[in-house]
């Protein structure tokens, strides 16, 4: 006989009635937690400002809307420009450091070179009909996509929270975006 | 084709590429009444993978039926609630 199993002591047990409003308390627990999964949730973070760069979040952010998912889009740094009203209507792609542009480093380096690589890109879309920065935003922004612009990089880069598009959340930081990526079935650093 | 149900709306996304005519196809179907069929026509080779896998995801719409013609690629969304 195992002298490790510890009888249970009449003292020591739950009564009936403890054990009644301990299972009550995990039904409630459970019926909260399957409700809140009826939903799925993604949770993107926008780092790059680059025209290239622009695209992957609104992208996956108006597909997942079309999927019925509540989507949360926290900007920081150059991400932000994405948002910015005047800025991303002209995102910049450069070919520096990119192997796969057609112009080597050393030429790309050039002055004005980046506008170069923009228009060819800016044509490209143009002729693909893919759609614009603009469109992709005000789509998602209709879907009812969350975009947030990060308050630390706001100041850092002197904007004014009125450059922003009109429904762009701001004065939010780091503590939200983590808390919506800890509720999110999907979380992405772009 | 023969259609086994009535095509309520067609949706032209022809000429727009990912990801609008899934983005532009989930507005329409909103607008549909239950039980619905919206017809798609897009030239997005890519829209007969996309909108099979949203169709598949989505809560609400079924793929009744996908096509491909000349150049253009039909699809056939049912808004089931």
């Amino acid at each position: 006989m195992s002298t490790d199993t510890p009888d249970a002591a009449a003292g020591d047990a739950p009564s009936r009635a403890e054990l009644a409003a301990r299972i009550d308390e995990l039904e409630d627990a459970l019926a909260a937690a399957t409700d809140e999964d009826d939903g799925k949730k993604m949770s993107i973070i926008a780092t790059k400002g680059t025209l290239d760069m622009a695209y992957p979040p609104l992208i996956l952010a108006s597909t997942a809307a079309a999927f019925g998912y509540d989507v949360t889009v926290f900007h920081t740094f150059w991400g932000l420009d994405i948002l910015h009203e005047e800025r991303s209507k002209s995102l910049k792609l450069s070919s520096v450091g990119n192997p796969n542009m057609p112009v080597p480093n050393a030429v790309a380096a050039l002055p004005g070179m980046d506008r170069v690589t923009t228009k060819m890109m800016e044509r490209r879309i143009a002729d693909n009909d893919t759609a614009t920065i603009e469109e992709l935003l005000e789509t998602s922004l209709d879907m009812g996509v969350e975009f947030q612009a990060c308050q630390m990089t706001i100041d850092l880069m002197d904007y004014d929270e009125n450059d922003f598009y009109d429904g762009v959340t701001t004065g939010v930081g780091a503590a939200t975006a983590l808390q919506d990526m800890a509720e999110a079935d999907i979380q992405l650093l772009v | 084709m023969s259609a086994e149900f009535d095509i309520a709306e067609t949706l032209d996304v022809k000429g727009a590429s990912c990801p609008m005519p899934v983005v532009k196809t989930k507005s329409a179907v909103d607008d549909l009444d239950a039980g619905a069929v919206l017809e798609v026509l897009a030239t997005d080779p890519g829209s007969m993978s996309d909108l099979d896998g949203w169709a598949d995801g989505t809560a609400g719409v079924e793929l009744v039926g996908q096509e491909e013609g000349d150049d253009v690629y039909k699809h056939y969304v049912r808004k089931t609630e």
